[in-house]
């Protein structure tokens, strides 16, 4: 699913990162640890995933384990859209 | 209220009245009513005047008697008539009826240790002549401001001082560049440190300092600082409320002196309700109050202000605050401001204090103050909660508690669990930080500094701003309680550094209006910091004995709502969300790619990448807010005072 992933990059680099030259992020680093994320970049987040691929996140789901990370989060969103069909 | 500004060179030489008069007419703002220079040795003092005290006396510079003193004062000695008693006693004969003359015969019988016998807000600067000694002063919580910046060396050093900087600007020798340790200390603290501006070489005179030069030396001493060591043990809490009650009218009746009429300005909120209600009781004439309203309904508290206009009777006066108004008169605000800002609060200000001007006012009492002495802001709350939470790091019920903090900000109460205890949970090792309170806080501030170049990051890269800042605590420090710690870094940090400078003053005096605040009175603040903190915060009522104290003076309906701080929309002000366009064009200009690398501070693509955030109206969280505020008002500054040209935003036609 390259699509997911490019879409996560995309939207994590624009705005957690803003675009900036030479901020590396790791499919793995997370974003809490990285001091990415504030209060309101977990509803960044979930709205994001909600509009872009039209599922429906539920709030016990709205844990760092499915969303700390580029690889948690197309983790997430894949199982979402798996569980969709 | 006034200008002052003073030059004081060291090799003797007489000043140049044209270099003096250029600083003098920067001020102009704060002092309409009168211009006056003096030139006394190696030493000259400018003065432009607001006239509240002794219309027709109270020139300034005002010398003695007998000429051997010369004042240049830019505030005001609640406490004068009092020290004029007393200083007649000793002998002294006066030949005004102003606070000016008291200054100068007080500082003619105590020396510099005068200042320890005033209330009041203030920055002045006498010259001593038989002693050839300049003795600079600035009130206790940093009211007034000062500042200052030596330039030559050696023998050929030249100090220049002036209530604000640009008067210091106006001096040929000062070069102007923008201070990357202070854009790094602001962008955590929000503000530098007390002793920095943001522009290279130019300090500012801290609160409860002075600064005198003498002999060649010059020394900057503290003579003052709010103290938590001692606590009121014996007394019940129903007789330490009748002793505030007492103190906090005594500090609205001192303030009410005054030879033109003082209005009150009214939030909506609990403090400056008491003020308001206070200054009514006292006053046997009519008040008029001032509110802010805002277009938009989450930032607007009318429905309070018309419960406290209604239950004192006051003649109350409103101007209402649309996003449009903010963004307009945001380019003059940083005029004022003299430094970058975080959040556009100043700007309705602004806006307000031009209002109790066409009113035809000068003074207004504020509730300024209180939140600090008395312990009502959140910061103070969400530190107990932490340190609550900590005790029982696995609790589920305790992080909860946090949502009850921000009953008015719509991202945490959405906020699920897990998140709530990856933002807040404590860390064991900052427990026993000296900042536990303000961890959080900064942490999330610091954020901003991704937007700086990597030039400026590595210029502040050897500074560590905690490091600095935890130099500057007192001895006693480490041995008082976390709540009084909290209360210190607040009274010492925000407050003279954002709320009574960028958001208080400054705005007021843009509009030559000056502010008096009972809460900030050195009386009530010693008081203050003597009281048990559970009588402060108890439990989480916050501003607990300052809620009974003055239970029969404002409404129910005031002292039951939920605290909310004041605040104004920010990303909101410059973009039109709907438009998904920016609202003035000064807006795109100063965030474009062109001058953003121009300026040389922050990073093009991220501010591209931010100005895409706001237009669109993706911008929601605090950081994009406060980093949006925050480089816009930094473009500002560089324009307009490193580059010397002005941002003017057409005022919209009329309909």
């Amino acid at each position: 699913m390259p699509a997911i992933e490019a879409d996560v990059r995309k939207f994590v680099s624009d705005n957690f990162l803003f675009g900036r030259k030479g901020v590396q992020l790791a499919a793995d680093d997370s974003f809490l640890e990285q001091g990415l994320i504030d209060s309101t970049g977990v509803l960044e987040l979930v709205s994001f995933i909600e509009d872009r691929f039209h599922v429906k996140v539920d709030d016990d789901e709205l844990v760092p384990d499915n969303l700390d990370s580029i690889n948690r989060l197309i983790q997430f969103v894949e199982a979402k859209l798996e569980e969709a069909k | 209220m006034c200008g002052i500004a003073g030059i004081f060179q060291w090799n003797g030489q007489p000043v140049r009245r044209e270099l003096l008069e250029r600083m003098v007419a920067t001020l102009d703002h704060r002092g309409p009513d009168a211009f006056g220079t003096e030139l006394i040795g190696p030493v000259g003092l400018g003065h432009t005047r607001l006239s509240i005290i002794d219309l027709a006396g109270g020139v300034q510079p005002m010398p003695s008697a007998d000429g051997q003193l010369t004042v240049t004062f830019n505030g005001e000695i609640f406490n004068y008539i009092e020290l004029r008693q007393e200083l007649t006693a000793l002998g002294r004969t006066f030949t005004t009826d102003s606070d000016t003359e008291v200054l100068l015969q007080a500082y003619a019988q105590w020396g510099e240790n005068c200042v320890t016998r005033f209330n009041g807000q203030w920055a002045f600067a006498i010259w001593d002549a038989p002693r050839k000694k300049l003795f600079v002063s600035r009130d206790r919580s940093g009211k007034r401001p000062l500042f200052y910046t030596v330039v030559g060396s050696g023998n050929g050093r030249t100090l220049l001082f002036a209530s604000e900087i640009k008067a210091i600007l106006t001096h040929p020798a000062v070069s102007k560049s923008i201070d990357p340790i202070s854009l790094d200390q602001l962008f955590t603290f929000w503000s530098p440190l007390p002793d920095r501006t943001i522009f290279h070489g130019v300090r500012q005179l801290p609160a409860a300092h002075s600064l005198t030069v003498q002999g060649g030396e010059m020394r900057v001493t503290r003579y003052w600082d709010v103290d938590f060591s001692r606590r009121f043990e014996h007394q019940s809490a129903r007789e330490l409320e009748e002793q505030l009650l007492e103190l906090l009218t005594d500090a609205t009746r001192v303030r009410l002196r005054s030879d033109v009429p003082v209005g009150a300005y009214l939030s909506g909120g609990l403090d400056s309700s008491i003020t308001a209600a206070l200054a009514k009781n006292l006053n046997r004439e009519r008040l008029c109050t001032f509110s802010l309203e805002f277009e938009n309904p989450e930032f607007d508290e009318s429905v309070f202000q018309q419960d406290v206009v209604r239950r004192l009777g006051t003649e109350h006066r409103t101007i209402r605050c649309t996003h449009d108004d903010i963004g307009r008169v945001f380019p003059r605000v940083i005029q004022h401001t003299e430094i970058p800002i975080l959040r556009t609060a100043p700007a309705p200000m602004f806006l307000l204090s031009k209002l109790v001007r066409e009113s035809g006012y000068k003074v207004v009492l504020t509730g300024e103050g209180a939140d600090e002495v008395f312990g009502g802001y959140d910061i103070f709350k969400e530190a107990k909660l932490r340190r609550f939470w900590s005790r029982q790091p696995d609790s589920k019920t305790r992080p909860l508690l946090l949502k009850r903090l921000y009953p008015y900000m719509k991202n945490i109460q959405s906020q699920p669990p897990a998140y709530l205890r990856a933002f807040f949970q404590v860390q064991p090792q900052k427990l026993n930080s000296p900042f536990f309170s303000h961890l959080p806080r900064w942490d999330l501030t610091s954020k901003l500094k991704g937007f700086l170049t990597p030039e400026v990051q590595a210029a502040a890269y050897d500074h560590d701003p905690l490091t600095e800042a935890e130099g500057l605590l007192p001895a006693a420090f480490s041995s008082w309680d976390g709540f009084s710690q909290a209360q210190y870094l607040e009274t010492t940090g925000i407050l003279p550094g954002y709320i009574l400078s960028s958001q208080g003053d400054r705005m007021a005096m843009a509009n030559s209006i000056e502010c008096r605040s009972p809460f900030l009175d050195v009386r009530l603040m010693e008081f203050a910091s003597q009281l048990p903190p559970r009588l402060k915060m108890a439990g989480l009522d916050e501003k607990h004995i300052l809620k009974n104290a003055t239970k029969h003076l404002v409404p129910e309906s005031i002292r039951q709502r939920s605290k909310q701080p004041y605040r104004a929309p920010d990303a909101q002000s410059f973009f039109d969300t709907d438009a998904e366009m920016a609202r003035f064009e000064y807006v795109d200009e100063m965030l474009s790619p062109e001058s953003i690398t121009s300026a040389g501070l922050f990073d093009p693509t991220a501010v591209a990448q931010l100005v895409e955030k706001a237009r669109t109206g993706a911008a929601i969280g605090a950081k994009d807010n406060m980093a949006l505020v925050g480089i816009l008002s930094a473009q500002l500054v560089v324009e307009q005072f490193i580059h010397g040209r002005t941002v003017d935003v057409p005022e919209a036609a009329v309909m």
